[in-house]
């Protein structure tokens, strides 16, 4: 594969009147992980829904593993979707992203095979992927409430990478979780990532998460990204002045303060 | 009840077919010992002629809810499947529908359709699908929006598949209950149809039509109505205490008990210093239905002007232990204790709702559902003051708008008149903060206030308490998973693991791993993020 991964050129997204992403660039190499960081409001998830396809871009352009995001809908349905299997997105909400009537196998079989979704056919499959993410291979069978929600998480991740997508795209996953899990479930995603040399949009509020992870860091603020750069660079000389505000309300940061 | 009246339903036409239907001599009898429930104009059994014609209502009631629950769930899909514009039709469509009673639409297509018991169950079927079809539109809009029905349409899912795999089963609970509750609905709609006529027609009979002939000789014979009305009054309440028994299984809440709180009288309690403001003796919160204890054996104190931290992850019983220092404990939980005292009032005992209100204040994890949307933050958080603290109106609007200034809201006499969806999660949770240092509570429960909220506004929220502590000397009780959270702000810290406390640590600034004694504690403290950097300040710092 040739060229950039992801290459966002000057990208603007509006609702309606307001806009919410205006002038976005970002570029990452295959194998890279780029860690967006930003307030609720930034719009760091509409971001994310343009990479997937989901929200429409009204300017610039956005080329996903030599795909031009931009025309996906009104190309062919099939090509729209083999791009959506190509780019997987791990939700946020552990606990309204698997369908509580379905087992854990027939959610995964779904992903490997969304018109029948046998899950005999895929068994083996199922059973490596699930062990691969730390849980036990009998968990095919049993349903979503039966699980934690960093267990929940951990099948959320498998049914994204089980279709060996080019391209994962983590909107806050550990977000509600403990940070005990959290931590659990980063060194997954690091392990994984290694094992796998995928490319890895992660989006987090936290930028303590965000530098376990990432190679390179983009902040977003308003809509627009303020800095972007290696994560050595930006944790240690931030430029822009909100970079610094996001750098020290972290309560570890030395910055910190409650005055 | 319903087994009742399967039993009769599938034994009584083959038993008393012929007593049903045979004429005898005596017509028109009332009540006698041969025919209990008297005879009709052709002599035969009213009793014998209810319980044959259970079956034949019993299973137009059963085929009209199916064809209703088919129909309209079918149409209620069908609506979301497509495109928007027949969409938005369609809902319209569904909502004129059922915006007339069934029974009239019931009759207007029954007499369209004709006589006869078909006809019936049909139109019966179709007036009910109406209420099914937007049940299902609305309960359609809300799981689609749900993540793993996202997730799938961008899987390549084809949307009939979503449909049959996430949208129908995951709506099986109200839908039962509508069924259960629509079928009480047809039966009685049915009998009715038949009582008009237009329902079952003689030779054929079910319990509208004997009640049709009962009803035209209520005057010289009214013992023959009360065969048909009794079935018909025991066969809905059978199917709605069904219903209500479903919908009762479907809501967790109905079974559980009131949550009690009461004295141990085995462990004494010591003797207090005199600056605790609260003392917490040997609390354990037990779950009533599984037995299982949710906080074992708990103690804790908390001095005047002092922030007690407490950590650990979720189902630790942290909450749990919160909820009975402000006696807000959850249904279905007994908690016993030696000694709940704030500031020496027994919060074992009955506390006077003032009391509590004036010595105890909350802050909640989630701003968005602990404001009530329908009222402006004006209204609600003034609430307090007004009713149990007997201020006036215009000393709490004052005395809020203060501290509304307080937490640096901006233009904080326009905010009272703001609705709580006008404001940010941040907004909203220094509103309540200002609210609960309206009240100069001596303690206040935070539960995880920070958790929802991003890292710069969770800096302004625990600069917030932190200042209300060392301004107003509130002490507090901050409950939180997050470790790095809770160093920055608190003086001692609890480390709570499977409802005991694992560790106490008193020296909050020099927490290190090697510091903590308990493996847990360590284990939190390595899982903390912690932002690194290389900045010169930083350097020898001691993390």
């Amino acid at each position: 594969m040739s060229g950039p991964m992801i290459d966002v050129v000057d990208l603007g997204v509006s609702f309606g009147s307001t806009r919410v992403l205006h002038d976005v660039s970002l570029r990452l190499e295959t194998g890279q992980t780029v860690g967006v960081v930003g307030e609720s409001g930034s719009g760091k998830s509409t971001l994310a829904k343009v990479l997937v396809g989901i929200v429409e871009p009204d300017a610039g352009e956005v080329v996903v593993a030599n795909t031009d995001v931009r025309r996906l809908g009104r190309r062919s349905r099939r090509a729209a979707q083999d791009y959506r299997r190509r780019v997987q997105m791990v939700p946020q909400d552990p606990f309204s992203s698997l369908s509580p009537r379905r087992t854990i196998g027939q959610t995964l079989a779904e992903a490997l095979d969304p018109a029948r979704a046998s899950v005999r056919r895929h068994e083996d499959r199922i059973a490596a992927w699930l062990e691969r993410v730390g849980l036990p291979a009998d968990a095919m069978g049993r349903y979503p409430h039966e699980f934690s929600g960093g267990q929940r998480q951990r099948v959320a991740i498998a049914r994204s990478l089980i279709v060996e997508p080019s391209v994962v795209i983590a909107d806050e996953i550990t977000s509600a979780l403990d940070v005990s899990v959290q931590a659990q479930i980063l060194d997954l995603i690091a392990e994984i990532k290694a094992g796998l040399g995928l490319t890895m949009v992660f989006i987090s509020h936290n930028l303590a998460v965000v530098q376990r992870v990432s190679d390179v860091v983009a902040v977003m603020y308003r809509g627009e990204v303020v800095e972007a750069g290696p994560v050595e660079q930006i944790y240690a000389d931030p430029r822009h002045w909100y970079t610094r505000q996001l750098l020290d309300a972290d309560p570890g940061a030395p910055g910190f303060s409650l005055g | 009840m319903l087994g009742v009246l399967v039993v009769v339903a599938v034994v009584a036409p083959l038993v008393l077919h012929d007593a049903a239907t045979g004429l005898s001599g005596d017509a028109n009898s009332g009540s006698t010992g041969a025919h209990p429930l008297g005879t009709d104009g052709l002599g035969r059994d009213m009793l014998a002629r209810t319980l044959v014609a259970t079956r034949q209502t019993l299973i137009a009631a059963t085929l009209s809810t199916a064809l209703a629950a088919v129909l309209g769930i079918g149409l209620g899909v069908a609506t979301w499947l497509a495109p928007r514009r027949v969409r938005e039709v369609g809902l319209r469509l569904i909502e004129f529908w059922v915006s007339y009673p069934t029974l009239l639409v019931a009759i207007i297509v029954a007499a369209v359709l004709g006589q006869g018991l078909g006809p019936a169950v049909v139109a019966i079927g179709i007036a009910n699908a109406g209420g099914f079809a937007r049940l299902t539109a609305n309960l359609v809009a809300g799981l689609a929006a749900r993540e793993y029905v996202v997730t799938a349409r961008l899987m390549g899912v084809p949307p009939g598949r979503i449909a049959v795999r996430h949208l129908i089963p995951n709506m099986a609970e109200p839908q039962l209950i509508l069924v259960a509750q629509a079928f009480a609905g047809a039966l009685v709609e049915l009998s009715g149809l038949s009582f008009i006529g237009l329902g079952a027609q003689s030779p054929a009979f079910d319990w509208g039509a004997l009640l049709n002939e009962g009803a035209s000789k209520i005057y010289t014979n009214p013992v023959l109505i009360v065969g048909p009305s009794v079935a018909l009054v025991f066969a809905s309440l059978a199917a709605l205490f069904v219903g209500d028994g479903l919908a009762a299984a479907a809501n967790p809440r109905t079974n559980t008990s009131r949550s009690r709180l009461v004295r141990r009288a085995d462990a004494a309690a010591e003797p207090l210093e005199a600056d605790v403001l609260l003392a917490v003796d040997h609390l354990t919160v037990r779950h009533d239905a599984s037995g299982r204890d949710l906080v074992s054996d708990v103690s804790l104190r908390i001095r005047r002007g002092e922030i007690l931290g407490i950590v650990g992850e979720s189902g630790s019983g942290k909450s749990v232990t919160a909820s009975v220092v402000s006696k807000l404990l959850a249904e279905g939980l007994t908690a016993t204790a030696a000694r709940v005292e704030l500031s020496g009032a027994d919060l074992l005992g009955r506390v006077p709702g003032p009391e509590l209100a004036r010595r105890v204040a909350m802050v909640y994890q989630d701003p968005g559902t602990a404001l009530n949307p329908a009222l402006t933050l004006g209204n609600q958080l003034t609430d307090v003051l007004t009713s149990t603290l007997g201020s006036s109106r215009r000393d709490a609007r004052e005395n809020l708008v203060g501290h509304f200034r307080d937490v640096l809201l901006t233009d904080p006499e326009g905010r009272m008149r703001q609705y709580p969806h006008q404001l940010s999660g941040g907004m909203k949770q220094r509103a309540m903060i200002a609210s609960a240092m309206s009240t100069r509570a001596e303690l206040l429960v935070a539960d995880e206030p920070t958790t929802a909220l991003d890292v710069t506004v969770q800096r302004e929220v625990l600069g917030l308490i932190k200042r209300m502590n060392t301004t107003a000397g509130t002490s507090v009780l901050f409950i939180s998973h997050d470790l790095g959270v809770v160093r920055a702000l608190c003086d001692r810290v609890l480390v709570m693991k499977d409802g005991r406390i694992v560790e106490t640590i008193d020296d909050v600034a020099h927490m290190t791993t090697e510091a903590v004694r308990h493996p847990y504690t360590r284990q939190l403290l390595a899982a903390t993020p912690v932002v690194h950097t290389s900045r010169p300040e930083v350097e020898g710092a001691d993390r």
